[in-house]
């Protein structure tokens, strides 16, 4: 057997390179390095993604291991197109006779539907969707607010969990804004439920609801300066001493994403 | 005087503000109420909390009195904000069971369960959690709401007086906390519930303290009929006191124990059922007159449908003794499991005997979980379930890192505690904590 001819030698770097170019550099990968279908998920061509994650490890901590240069596209989940089946397909279209054009995205994922709705229509399509005997979502949960920095245009998303009583049906609508003009019309004259949670969603987002009749902070002090929640805002924390060691805080830890 | 035509809640003509009453300067309050009476404006303003005994924790009410009633009463919350969703952001997600179980600290099974159910309905494990693991999670969540109540009750109770509800009810949940203490280590504060089933199984002892708890609970539960539900000053105190009624409730988003003593049957349980509820044996208790009162008879006989599930839970763990209570997906099953060692829980000898012995895929499943975590797909998920209060959900989102993208936990007290002005402006200054009692907010869950 000829020693030239080992399996896998051919990937040994033991060989002196002459090539400084071609020697392996820490964090680069190797041209042999077959791409991992687990690790790359194909973006859908239509969206656009909003939300990536470069490397292994979180923001501005070294990576040592190879996988720095891999930028995972998050693949939200994609929109849906009627029919839906079961009764979402009643309230898609009794909403649209409502409401002329009130989707921008409709998802359904997980037995969830998400209608999307563009700002300027939100009032409407909530009076709509209170008021018609066919939807007849009396009852407003939760209005929770989720930042998404990566999504140009429309970086604060407001989401709207809504209940129908009547029905026994949920539904969540979602409204989008940039962070340049962070306004979103208030719900509370439709569902006074949602004032406090509005108040919070601008209290923790910063996303000011036109037309609330008290929106003030509601968890953070009233002189509190920023909007914690929001992803650009540090978590804070202070470097713990122990036994000599310094553990740093936990949002500037090393961790994996 | 202008009133902003933007504000839904202003009244007409009212003042801002008026002359502010102190005794700071070393003044007599003789003069101070000699002065008001001469005035003739009888607006006594008054700031209830935040370190008030009958608030249920750090609730600040800022009242506004004529004489002894209430004119208008507008809550104050914050004081126990923790940053515990931003925190989760920084966690994994099985580390996220620790920080929502610290928000309504009263109930802390539920908010793992919300938190937890949400969390596989990203995952898309739904149907693959154990039989087993569900009817344990129905077992701790029916304890934790017959806890729940009592302190509902006893501590509503302690604050008109009734001091004998408070000791007994602290005394029946003593019983429930040792059995969640033999079964997860922890009186509170637990991290039971976990993305995939429950971190561990009943111990051996487990049904025949459940027995003993059973036969404990029927016992006692009925004295807390006997002390209250016709004694005349406690319906004295509750009866047509925050009267809220069913429009008021669907508007301010108010669900559990009002809601029903509004006479609405509403319960997820059987409404939108989770765990295997529809399985189990139960009614939903409602009653007719929208006041504190029928809500302590609301959450007295729901202890007794509590006691119902289980007991037909006991049943059923019972006969599944030996079934696995963790999915059984070794990406996401939590690989270590528990020991009770002399020096209380600790990891397994066998199972460390396993993976640094027997199994290297042991060891790598192990390894990847415990510092990495596993990965959820993308989306969002919104779950809600019934807890005492109310309906508690949590609202995740998941960019498919290890780490939730974002958490939002629903709380039931914080819709309730809007509902304030509602019950308690007209009333008398005296019934403002019989109501907020009657509501059973708890701040930790308010705040979070």
């Amino acid at each position: 057997m000829s020693p030239e001819s080992l399996p896998g030698e051919e990937k040994s770097v033991s060989k002196p390179v002459t090539d400084v170019e071609a020697a392996p550099k820490a964090g680069v990968e190797r041209e042999d390095a077959q791409p991992d279908p687990i690790l790359t998920p194909a973006v859908p061509e239509q969206q656009q993604p909003v939300a990536t994650r470069k490397g292994m490890w979180s923001e501005g901590t070294g990576d040592t291991s190879g996988y720095s240069r891999i930028v995972r596209a998050t693949d939200w989940p994609a929109p849906s197109d009627p029919p839906f089946g079961s009764w979402y397909d009643q309230v898609h279209a009794r909403l649209a006779t409502l409401v002329p054009d009130p989707y921008s995205k409709v998802v359904l994922d997980r037995g969830e539907l998400t209608f999307h709705i563009p700002r300027e229509k939100l009032t409407e399509v909530m009076q709509a969707l209170r008021d018609d005997a066919l939807l007849r979502f009396e009852f407003c949960a939760s209005v929770s607010g989720v930042h998404y920095p990566d999504d140009a245009g429309a970086e604060l998303h407001v989401a709207y969990h809504l209940q129908s009583m009547t029905h026994n049906r949920r539904l969540r609508v979602e409204v989008s804004c940039p962070d340049a003009d962070p306004h979103v019309p208030s719900v509370v004259a439709i569902y006074p439920a949602a004032d406090w949670h509005e108040r919070e969603t601008w209290d923790m987002f910063g996303i000011i609801f036109d037309g609330h009749p008290h929106l003030t902070r509601i968890l953070m002090p009233d002189d509190w300066v920023g909007h914690p929640q929001r992803k650009d805002y540090p978590l804070g924390g202070i470097p713990i001493e122990y036994k000599g060691a310094t553990v740093p805080p936990v949002d500037e830890r090393r961790s994996y994403r | 005087m202008t009133v902003d035509s933007n504000d839904l809640y202003a009244g007409t003509g009212e003042a801002t503000e008026g002359t502010v009453y102190t005794a700071m300067g070393g003044g007599d309050w003789a003069d101070i109420a000699t002065e008001q009476a001469e005035r003739g404006d009888e607006v006594l303003v008054i700031n209830m909390g935040p370190q008030h005994p009958s608030t249920h924790g750090v609730l600040r009410l800022m009242v506004e009195c004529d004489g002894e009633t209430v004119t208008s009463i507008r809550p104050g919350i914050g004081f126990l904000h923790t940053g515990i969703e931003k925190n989760m952001e920084y966690r994994s997600w099985t580390q996220g069971t620790t920080f929502v179980t610290r928000m309504d600290y009263v109930a802390p099974l539920f908010n793992e369960a919300a938190y937890c159910l949400s969390v596989e309905r990203l995952l898309g494990i739904e149907d693959k959690i154990p039989q087993r693991a569900n009817d344990i999670r129905v077992l701790v969540m029916e304890l934790c709401r017959i806890a729940s109540h009592l302190i509902a009750i006893g501590t509503g109770g302690m604050e008109i007086g009734a001091l004998t509800v408070m000791t007994i009810g602290f005394r029946e949940r003593e019983i429930i906390l040792d059995f969640l203490e033999a079964l997860t280590g922890l009186r509170m504060n637990h991290a039971y519930i976990r993305p995939g089933g429950v971190a561990i199984d009943l111990p051996e002892t487990g049904i025949a303290q459940l027995r003993d708890l059973i036969s404990w609970m029927e016992k006692h539960l009925p004295e807390y009929a006997a002390f209250c539900n016709e004694n005349p000053i406690f319906k004295g105190r509750m009866v047509g006191i925050g009267y809220q009624d069913l429009s008021a409730c669907f508007a301010l988003g108010v669900t559990g124990p009002i809601l029903r003593s509004a006479g609405y049957a509403w319960d997820l349980r059987k409404q939108q059922p989770y765990c295997g509820y529809e399985t189990y044996d139960f009614d939903v208790i409602t009653w007719d007159t929208a006041d504190a009162y029928g809500r302590f008879r609301v959450r007295l006989d729901e202890m007794w449908e509590s006691l119902k599930i289980v007991k037909q839970a006991t049943d059923r763990l019972e006969a599944s003794i030996g079934q696995p209570v963790m999915v059984d997906d070794p990406k996401i099953a939590w690989p270590a499991t528990l020991a009770l060692g002399p020096d209380g829980q600790g990891n397994s000898h066998e199972h460390i005997k396993h993976i640094m012995g027997e199994s290297m895929e042991a060891l790598i499943h192990h390894f990847k979980l415990v510092t990495e975590g596993f990965r959820v797909p993308p989306g969002q998920a919104y779950v809600p379930i019934e807890s005492p209060k109310g309906e508690l959900a949590c609202h995740v989102v998941s960019d498919g890192g290890t780490k939730p993208f974002r958490a939002h936990m629903r709380d039931p007290g914080f819709n309730h505690l809007q509902s304030v002005p509602i019950q308690c402006e007209g009333g008398m200054l005296a019934d403002i904590v019989v109501a907020i009692g009657s509501l059973d907010p708890v701040m930790g869950g308010v705040d979070r």
